[in-house]
């Protein structure tokens, strides 16, 4: 595939590459990717504004030029701001591939790290020498001001442009928690939410801390994902139970969103939500959850893999960026089609000279519907007193009326 | 149920608000005025020395430096504001400046002049709401409400001689404000264009002004919060409504 390396968000002539429930696979302007919903269905974004999470500066110590990538932070509560980790480069700069970059001087604990406006200590090393525990110094208001004023958007040697941070917000961005873009929004308008809202399409959102797509080593690369926080409302909660309840589908904008809510719809995101939504009261309104919801609203952590063995509990159709086979994000859409499919996909992706990265075309993939679904299905239906409506979840693209 | 409609309508309680130009005159009496009625507020004005000012006076409202008026200067303040309150609901977009351009005639108005006039009173604004979209639609979305607030005047629909690059861009943005409203509305999400009426603040320190006709700075706040109380529970109760009238 061929590096998108421009920052444009919605380029005209962006492409949609469509995998139907069957494996048949079609090409389409990605402009019309509402034309291959139904009524009925509902979309789901993740609405993460994205933190300029690169901040250069200097390692205390040595003098040494450094550049830290905040990769992870535990909560999304806004005065939660002091305790990051980070992965630490040596001297340079986004235009040196990461696998090139130099590491970083010999970091340990204690050692203080000066970021522009910013301080930050080093509470420990973590799993690799690079990897570092950070602890910034001051209020949560001279944290967020020194982000704000100091730090660039992460990017890497494709984009041959410095990104601002408009580059980066898509055109949902909400609660900057993100460390890079939830970029399968970008293909996003408002425009577009408006033709879903008139053709009985609904639209809602979670918040997940979307983390780093590369460091440039491979033994941290084979770490990622890193454990993901994020926050579901009882406005979803709600919207995909009552969705799942009439039949229509759950459309996932990004692999975040699936992370997100498969996590929340499992054992694991169920026993987390109940405990942590004290401390998401603000997000839900206060209001008691609804203990029978598809997914649990509140705030949760999202720690798993999903992979071709996963089951999915939540999610029917995925809208994602087009992936290189030897990355997570790939191995996720293994969860929804099966291997021949997704390699005759990736090689018409080659052939028809598809974009990739952050800012190119796209893929609209259907869960196939496998026998041992429709019985997970049956099971879920008992379990939360849905009706299955028996309904074919897929008919390719609606007429333009 | 919305936060504020949980005591009455014109408390604020546990609203995240954003004020422009919030150091002085209006935007200041409006910083007081939410804190008042338990909103949680941050405000943004250019100068530090001011913004640290009032923070001293009023510790729990969140103070940020920046500028509406450069393109830069945006993003930046739009992060500080929703990574500080954790959302928004409620965007006032009330910073202003008469500029070098102030009591002149149309005539005598240098073409820069009016530029400097509508880059900062027109895009401003409309770059601030487009930045913090996201996060005003997130709110209608959970049901909090959302409102944008434009600070207008009467001489965005009356022709005042020698006011013509105010009453140009306050024409542009009173505009821009009705089409938004109506384009939003589905979002949920409710844009006024208010005229807090004549004022004794730095802004209208004119020659022929007298103070004693002029409205005072606290009443007006308390007014336009009032409004926007009654725009929240609107945006609340009625998502969907497609017009609101916007008053003078």
């Amino acid at each position: 595939m061929i590096a998108a390396d421009r920052p444009m968000q919605r380029p005209h002539d962006a492409r949609l590459l469509v995998i139907d429930e069957e494996g048949r696979i079609t090409h389409a302007p990605r402009s019309r990717f509402v034309d291959f919903l139904q009524p009925g269905d509902l979309v789901i974004a993740n609405d993460a504004a994205t933190l300029p999470a690169s901040l250069r500066g200097v390692h205390g110590p040595t003098g040494a030029e450094i550049e830290a990538r905040l990769v992870w932070r535990a909560s999304l509560h806004p005065a939660d701001v002091h305790t990051f980790s980070a992965v630490v480069f040596g001297a340079g700069d986004f235009r040196t591939r990461t696998e090139d970059r130099p590491p970083p001087p010999t970091l340990a604990p204690g050692d203080r790290l000066l970021l522009g406006p910013l301080s930050a200590t080093i509470a420990a090393i973590l799993d690799h020498p690079r990897l570092v525990l950070l602890r910034f110094s001051g209020s949560p208001e001279s944290v967020w001001e020194g982000l704000a004023r100091h730090g660039r958007p992460i990017q890497y040697a494709h984009m041959t442009t410095p990104l601002a941070m408009w580059d980066v917000w898509t055109p949902i961005a909400a609660l900057p928690v993100a460390f890079e873009p939830p970029s399968a929004t970008f293909a996003l308008d408002w425009r577009s939410i408006r033709t879903m809202r008139e053709r009985d399409i609904a639209f809602a959102t979670i918040t997940l801390a979307a983390g780093i797509s590369s460091t440039g080593d491979p033994a941290l690369d084979r770490c990622l994902p890193f454990d993901e926080p994020y926050r579901i409302s009882e406005a979803t909660a709600s919207a995909i139970h009552r969705v799942k309840g009439e039949g229509g589908r759950i459309i996932a904008i990004g692999t975040t969103v699936v992370r997100a809510l498969e996590h929340a719809a499992s054992r694991d995101g169920s026993a987390r939500g109940s405990r942590e939504r004290e401390g998401a009261s603000e997000a839900s309104g206060g209001e008691a959850p609804r203990a029978l919801n598809v997914v649990r609203a509140g705030d949760g952590i999202a720690n798993q893999r999903i992979g071709p063995a996963s089951p999915l509990r939540v999610v029917d159709a995925i809208l994602s960026g087009t992936h290189e086979p030897d990355g997570s994000h790939y191995q996720m859409l293994r969860a929804f089609m099966d291997d021949a499919t997704l390699a005759a996909a990736t090689a018409a992706l080659e052939t028809m000279g598809y974009r990739t990265h952050e800012f190119g075309d796209s893929v609209l993939i259907e869960r196939k519907m496998a026998a041992s679904h429709i019985s997970f299905l049956v099971q879920r239906v008992g379990d939360y007193n849905l009706v299955c409506t028996g309904r074919n979840l897929c008919s390719g693209p609606r007429e333009q009326s | 149920m919305a936060r504020h409609l949980e005591n009455n309508l014109n408390n604020l309680n546990g609203i995240r608000a954003a004020i422009t130009g919030g150091t002085s005159g209006l935007g200041l009496a409006l910083v007081r005025e939410f804190l008042r009625r338990g909103a949680r507020v941050a405000f943004v004005a250019r100068t530090r020395e001011h913004v640290e000012s009032v923070v001293r006076a009023h510790p729990r409202a969140h103070g940020i430096v920046g500028d509406v008026a450069r393109k830069e200067d945006i993003y930046p303040i739009a992060l500080q504001i929703i990574g500080n309150l954790g959302g928004l609901d409620v965007l006032v977009n009330n910073a202003s400046s008469l500029g070098p351009a102030r009591l002149a005639l149309l005539a005598d108005t240098e073409c820069e002049d009016l530029e400097l006039a509508l880059a900062t009173n027109v895009l401003g604004p409309f770059r601030l709401t487009k930045a913090l979209l996201g996060a005003l639609s997130a709110s209608a979305r959970e049901g909090h409400g959302s409102v944008v607030l434009n600070v207008s005047s009467d001489a965005a629909v009356s022709p005042y001689p020698q006011w013509g690059a105010y009453g140009a861009r306050k024409a542009a943005l009173h505009h821009m404000s009705r089409i938004w409203n109506d384009e939003l509305a589905s979002e949920g999400i409710r844009v006024l264009s208010l005229d807090p009426g004549d004022m004794d603040t730095p802004l209208h320190a004119v020659p022929d002004a007298d103070p004693a006709t002029l409205k005072r700075p606290d009443t007006a706040a308390r007014e336009l919060a009032d409004a926007i109380a009654t725009a929240l529970s609107a945006s609340f109760l009625a998502a969907q409504t497609t017009a609101v009238e916007v008053t003078h």
